[in-house]
């Protein structure tokens, strides 16, 4: 059966909001048909507010989805594009159209200044030391990386009395009950995100990096990683090969944007796009791996990091800049999301980025 | 999906506006539209909102609106199934096994069986409505919980079976929006942002709340209250701060301090952190000036 014409643009409303990266499901379409017919409708508002109140957008985002509603219901097309322009985004998971390339060779500039003395000062021993904290690393993640209370209940010594069993043993006892069988709740390691910036500014820093990725890949539970650049790049997987260099290997062939520019903003944006990726950051130990020099405007990168924070349980940015003492945060766009972390601290060499999450886990990973 | 057309004589957001109003509260027609819908589609209402706009009010007007008994799950961090569903009186079991001796008995009869706000919801559900509040709060496990509470209605009890709704509940959630809530969790319910009231609205809610305040102070507080909102505080006051704000100022002026002192003096009630105030402290006197203005 065709639905009837009058129909059309309710139904054509969520396939257009999905295009300007919203979530809509079916059976929303279904409850704001539904919540039309129920309020009349008189007017033309009464179908905003029942697109509003079935499909609820973030607060932030309502002008974007009052354009869209504006678009179908009203055939009024906006001159600008949408914020992000979301279509294209998750095809690929491609920052393509943000055009880096041409620009690229100022951004090398003022990363190379940054980071050349480290890399004098790092290239003969940074393999040794990288293996040593990435081994350490690997042993010690089980134990010291965050954990959360679960809901779940085991037997232990805790709070919470355990009546199953101690039915048993009074049954076994003939109703006598020697010792209090008690349940305490089972703690769950967090998950962990970790986000590289690949970017030609990172170069000295990526492979130790990369190493430390492996080796929180292999000695965490459930630990994510991705590559930032030009593109976004999820690296998991290829980390999960047991031998490093074997792994190493892998990840690099994936990464096809080593050394490039970077758009922090945008490229954190394409990953929240994603709500299979976004699901990753959801009460997780975030952690970003970057100098903070960003192409983009501060505004970008500060409003994917809001998002970010919204989402994660902590959120911790490593920069190598942070290694110089007289360091101070103090570009637009570490300025910006400075609130937004729990701790800005030192991503200079693989053993002070290995101390730093185990550190952090330490303070704040006992519930 | 069961629509109904009419709640407890309301048939639109109109006259739903208007019951709220005589339950104390003034709804805008954004709220009375998501209300009313949630009502008619039979589906929970997701309130967001910073804190201090009257969520739960919110749910506490439409509770008498709907004459219904306000049933209310506070959640937090590390919340768990026997403080949101169901728990065993088990000093009460055993008692009932001893003295019970060689016979049987049924140690999982309702007496035995203390029931928490879901499963009170559950069992009643034409005459309550379930308030979840501060949802952002409880962790994510608890999130997924309710999310599978919310689509069926059902709580199984192993030693019970299954405890169904006969119709689907009203349930109002309420969240500070200090986290994301999960997406499949928003799109089961219908959702309402509610942000600070326009300064007419917030004046006519002074008015209301607080019977002893006159007109010209409720305007006066409402305009340096949105002052204060447009500043970067940490805790900027909400509208409850706004109506004890009047109320303390009015009482001070009662007592014979001079009006812009009395709001001066009472700036506890309105700012409730150090840093907030001693930032504020300053300018407030100027603020307050050009506020009476």
């Amino acid at each position: 059966m065709t639905p009837p014409a009058a129909l059309a643009p309710f139904l054509a409303f969520a396939p257009a909001l999905r295009q300007a990266g919203f979530a809509a499901a079916p059976e929303q379409t279904e409850a704001f048909i539904a919540a039309v017919g129920l309020l009349g409708p008189r007017s033309l508002r009464d179908i905003r507010l029942a697109a509003h109140a079935v499909f609820g957008p973030a607060p932030e985002r309502m002008a974007e989805f009052d354009s869209v509603f504006d678009q179908v219901f009203l055939g009024r097309f906006l001159a600008a594009p949408m914020p992000g322009e979301p279509e294209e985004l998750p095809a690929a998971f491609d920052a393509a159209g943000l055009d880096l390339l041409p620009d690229a060779g100022e951004q090398h500039e003022a990363g190379a200044e940054a980071t050349a003395a480290e890399r004098l000062s790092r290239r003969d021993f940074a393999d040794a030391a990288g293996d040593d904290a990435a081994r350490r690393l690997r042993r010690r993640a089980a134990r010291d990386l965050p954990r959360r209370r679960s809901r779940r209940l085991a037997p232990g010594r805790g709070g919470i009395g355990d009546p199953r069993r101690a039915f048993r043993q009074m049954l076994r006892r003939d109703g006598e009950l020697t010792v209090l069988p008690t349940r305490r709740r089972r703690r769950r390691q967090r998950r962990v995100l970790l986000l590289i910036d690949v970017s030609g500014s990172m170069k000295a820093a990526t492979e130790g990096t990369l190493k430390l990725a492996h080796a929180l890949v292999q000695g965490g539970e459930r630990v994510e990683a991705f590559t930032i650049g030009t593109r976004l790049t999820r690296i998991t997987r290829a980390l999960r090969h047991r031998e490093a260099g074997a792994a190493l290997a892998r990840a690099s062939g994936l990464v096809a944007d080593w050394d490039g520019g970077t758009r922090l903003g945008e490229a954190l944006a394409v990953f929240l796009a994603v709500p299979r990726f976004a699901a990753f950051a959801r009460g997780a130990l975030v952690i970003v791996v970057s100098d903070g020099l960003e192409r983009g405007g501060p505004e970008a990168l500060a409003a994917s990091m809001r998002r970010l924070r919204g989402l994660a349980w902590g959120l911790l940015w490593l920069t190598p800049l942070a290694a110089d003492p007289a360091f101070r945060p103090e570009t637009g766009a570490l300025h910006a999301i400075l609130p937004l972390l729990d701790r800005l601290g030192d991503g200079g060499s693989p053993g002070a980025i290995g101390s730093e999450i185990l550190g952090f886990a330490r303070r704040a990973g006992r519930p | 999906m069961p629509v109904r057309r009419s709640i407890a004589g309301l048939d639109g957001p109109a006259p739903l506006a208007r019951a709220m109003r005589d339950a104390q509260y003034i709804a805008d027609e954004g709220f009375a539209t998501a209300a009313y819908l949630a009502l008619a589609l039979g589906k929970p209402l997701l309130l967001e909102g910073a804190p201090g706009v009257g969520k739960t009010e919110a749910a506490k007007a439409l509770a008498s609106v709907l004459g219904r008994e306000l049933i209310r799950l506070q959640c937090y961090e590390g919340i768990d199934a026997a403080a949101a569903l169901y728990e065993w009186n088990f000093p009460r079991q055993m008692l009932a096994i001893r003295q019970a001796g060689e016979a049987y008995v049924n140690i999982y009869a309702d007496e035995y069986l203390i029931a928490r706000p879901l499963l009170l919801a559950l069992q009643a559900p034409r005459d309550r409505l379930l308030l979840i509040d501060e949802i952002d709060r409880a962790d994510h496990e608890f999130e997924a919980f309710l999310l599978e509470f919310l689509s069926d209605f059902a709580i199984s009890i192993p030693e019970r079976g299954t405890i169904r709704a006969a119709e689907p509940p009203v349930v109002v959630l309420t969240s500070n929006r200090t986290r994301e809530l999960h997406e499949a969790l928003r799109r089961r319910c219908v959702y309402h942002w509610i942000g600070y009231p326009d300064p007419a609205l917030e004046a006519e809610i002074v008015m209301m709340r607080a019977s002893t305040v006159a007109r010209a102070t409720a305007d006066r507080v409402v305009a340096a209250v949105n002052r204060l909102r447009a500043e970067p505080l940490a805790k900027p006051p909400g509208v409850a701060e706004t109506v004890e704000w009047a109320e303390a100022a009015t009482l001070l002026h009662a007592q014979g301090v001079a009006w812009p002192r009395a709001f001066a003096r009472a700036i506890g009630v309105a700012l409730k952190d150090q840093d907030d105030l001693a930032f504020m402290a300053p300018r407030l006197d100027a603020l307050l000036v050009d506020a009476a203005a």
